[in-house]
């Protein structure tokens, strides 16, 4: 009986191990959150930290590199062209954020309205969002060709121009060729997410301000603005971040040129580490994006810190 | 102060008409309840009256004037919404002063009016809040500052109270017409409600269907309902009405289902014989020995009163007492109807036989 009844002790002791770990709220936790955690460790922390390490290196393709400090810093602290890459991504976000977002208010305000064939037009204004950004690059490419331009095309022939417009050939056309292409492309996001924003507002909310006496402006500077202030926090700062990230466009349009004109942080760290071959150059590049996001994110997270109004109370 | 005229009002949306010829009177200084069930067009008259509906045909005018094509904002009235419709971004005093904010009059001024209408609504200490931070009850009172403080020809009210607690209605209903009783602001009050309809109202107008079924004083809705209707929708609990004949034999009685014979004081000329509708409140049944005898169902008492649901010819009727009764279910008891206070309707169309 003794030596029966040994192992089926043994048994019961580590099923009841187990089946205790299992009850246990804590350890629970810990195993559901083992998928998220090894997710974000190796698709998002392992990279920034190697990153971060590679700007601190000389590493070469197909080399192994040294750790220099922060020499990659200053180097490119005297190099004029990833200054001219800060000045040409700093325009680039603020204008082409700006533009989209008054474009996507107007459009949002517009589709909120009852129009006719409302929800062709929603679907319309989603296409750019939905055509591959490289796809929708090359059209813009040969939009802007010197040779093959439809708009030059178009203002010769109704006499307006006399010679083919040098879209991407001079600095300043080429830099607003590419935030204008970037604002085609970003406009859907923005209108639409504001548009979802725009159908939470309570009509009642309007019908109340119309009898108050509010006029169409004072319906959406008191209230539409406001109510919609959140939202915009959030697409804003999606927008930006997306803007100031970019690639896609300037590596197909211009490869950042002419003469590095059109040349972002993220097409210029590009070049240097891979198409030149300096990883260690080009993750400091990289690096030095993230000051200038880390900003946008700290305004938009106040920003986003719920206002008094939303706080508290109970419905 | 106005009075409002609302002449052969109709409302259709695409083909399919609502209200059908609405007119109603509303003297300067009334509180009119419009009352009926969902979707009897009653919170459309009201919108169409604010301005935040089109008028089909017809026509509304506040005082003298027809406001038919007014912008809502130019027609000088104020409205409670259902949901109240505060703006969830303004404090309380924000909220409040917002109209005279947008008609461009200056902070002392603005100040002032606020101040006053949340005296009036004990709304002082609140001044500083948001909504969020406020309980319905103090939402609802927040909304009615809103419309006091713009001082209005007219008040509309779409069902302020519905989403508020029982108990809380009571109070605020009492509120609202004390308001009003200091104020003497023309209000047109719209309710599901027939005891807010009832309790608040100088005039009630009933509405069902998109037509008005019946206009008058609350006791007289009460006391002489034009028709089936109305004696069924005002009062709780509501008439019992019973199918049956008028017979003058003699004297004149109700034939009733399953012959049972129930009093009248007198039958209406050329009417011997004609199929009638029988009705009687519950509050106008008495216990007595020349009653119809009926069988307990179900004893509800309240505390104040007692409500008897007994079968009186095979038919489910109520009755209240102010006594306590203790019946048993399967009791026979004899239920009388005041012959005084007994209403007959037509069978046919449902109107009132005098």
């Amino acid at each position: 009986m003794a030596v029966l009844a040994e192992p089926v002790a043994a048994q019961v002791k580590r099923s009841s191990m187990w089946s205790r770990a299992f009850e246990s709220r804590n350890f629970l936790g810990a195993m559901f959150m083992v998928p998220a955690i090894a997710i974000l460790v190796l698709f998002l922390a392992y990279p920034l930290a190697l990153g971060f390490w590679l700007g601190m290196t000389d590493t070469k393709i197909g080399g192994v590199g040294r750790f220099i400090g922060f020499q990659n810093f200053v180097s490119l602290s005297r190099d004029s062209v990833f200054w001219l890459s800060v000045f040409n991504t700093i325009f680039y976000t603020v204008t082409a954020s700006i533009v989209k977002f008054a474009i996507g208010l107007y459009l949002a305000l517009l589709l909120n309205e009852r129009l006719p064939f409302k929800s062709m037009i929603r679907a319309i204004v989603l296409l750019p969002f939905v055509v591959p950004t490289v796809l929708s690059a090359i059209a813009f490419w040969w939009i802007y060709d010197s040779q093959f331009s439809i708009i030059s095309w178009v203002l010769i022939k109704a006499g307006l121009l006399t010679r083919y417009i040098e879209f991407l050939g001079d600095p300043w056309n080429a830099r607003w060729s590419v935030v204008v292409a970037n604002i085609w492309r970003g406009v859907p996001f923005v209108a639409i997410t504001l548009l979802a924003g725009l159908q939470t507002i309570s009509p009642s909310l309007y019908e109340a301000a119309n009898l108050d006496g509010a006029t169409n402006w004072q319906r959406f500077r008191h209230i539409t603005l406001p109510m919609l202030s959140p939202i915009i926090a959030v697409v804003m700062t999606f927008s930006v971040l997306m803007t100031f990230t970019d690639f896609q466009l300037i590596y197909t349009i211009t490869r950042g040129g002419p003469i590095n004109a059109t040349h972002l942080m993220a097409t210029l760290s590009f070049q240097r580490a891979i198409t030149g071959g300096n990883l260690g150059e080009g993750a400091a590049i990289s690096n030095a994006m993230i000051p200038f996001l880390v900003a946008a994110i700290l305004l938009s997270f106040f920003g986003l810190q719920r206002s008094r109004w939303q706080q508290g109370g109970r419905d | 102060m106005s009075s409002v005229q609302i002449r052969d009002v109709r409302k259709s949306f695409g083909n399919f008409e609502v209200l059908h010829g609405v007119t109603i009177p509303i003297e300067d200084g009334e509180f009119v309840v419009l009352v009926g069930p969902s979707g009897c067009g009653k919170s459309t008259l009201l919108r169409m009256l604010a301005g935040l509906e089109n008028i089909t045909s017809g026509t509304i005018s506040i005082g003298e004037r027809v406001v038919n094509n007014v912008q809502p904002k130019e027609r000088d009235i104020a409205m409670v919404f259902q949901n109240y419709a505060l703006y969830p971004h303004m404090t309380v005093a924000d909220n409040m002063g917002f109209s005279l904010k947008l008609r461009g009059a200056k902070p002392a001024e603005i100040a002032t009016g606020v101040k006053r209408a949340a005296e009036i609504l004990a709304l002082t200490p609140l001044l500083d809040r948001y909504p969020r931070q406020l309980s319905g009850g103090q939402r609802q009172r927040v909304a009615m500052g809103r419309a006091i403080v713009r001082d209005p020809q007219v008040f509309l009210f779409d069902e302020p109270l519905s989403n508020l607690d029982a108990k809380l209605r009571v109070a605020m209903r009492t509120e609202i017409k004390e308001l009003h009783q200091r104020l003497r602001t023309t209000t047109v009050y719209v309710t599901h409600d027939q005891i807010e309809a009832m309790t608040m109202a100088d005039k009630i107008v009933v509405m069902h269907d998109g037509i008005v079924e019946q206009m008058g004083s609350p006791l007289e809705l009460y006391d002489t309902p034009a028709n089936q209707f109305v004696a069924g929708f005002i009062g709780s609990p509501a008439m019992n009405f019973l199918k049956g004949n008028v017979k003058v034999n003699g004297a004149a009685y109700f034939e009733g289902p399953n012959g049972v014979r129930l009093p009248l004081k007198s039958a209406p000329a050329n009417s011997d014989g004609k199929p009638a509708v029988y009705g009687v409140r519950p509050e106008h049944f008495t216990i007595a020995d020349d009653g119809a005898e009926a069988e307990i169902v179900v004893v509800e008492p309240t505390g104040s009163e007692t409500q008897v649901f007994a079968k009186l010819g095979g038919e489910q009727v109520v009755a209240v007492f102010r006594e306590r009764h203790l019946f048993n279910p399967g009791d026979k008891v004899r239920l009388k109807p005041d012959p005084g206070l007994v209403h007959l309707f037509d069978d046919a169309n449902g109107k009132r036989m005098s």
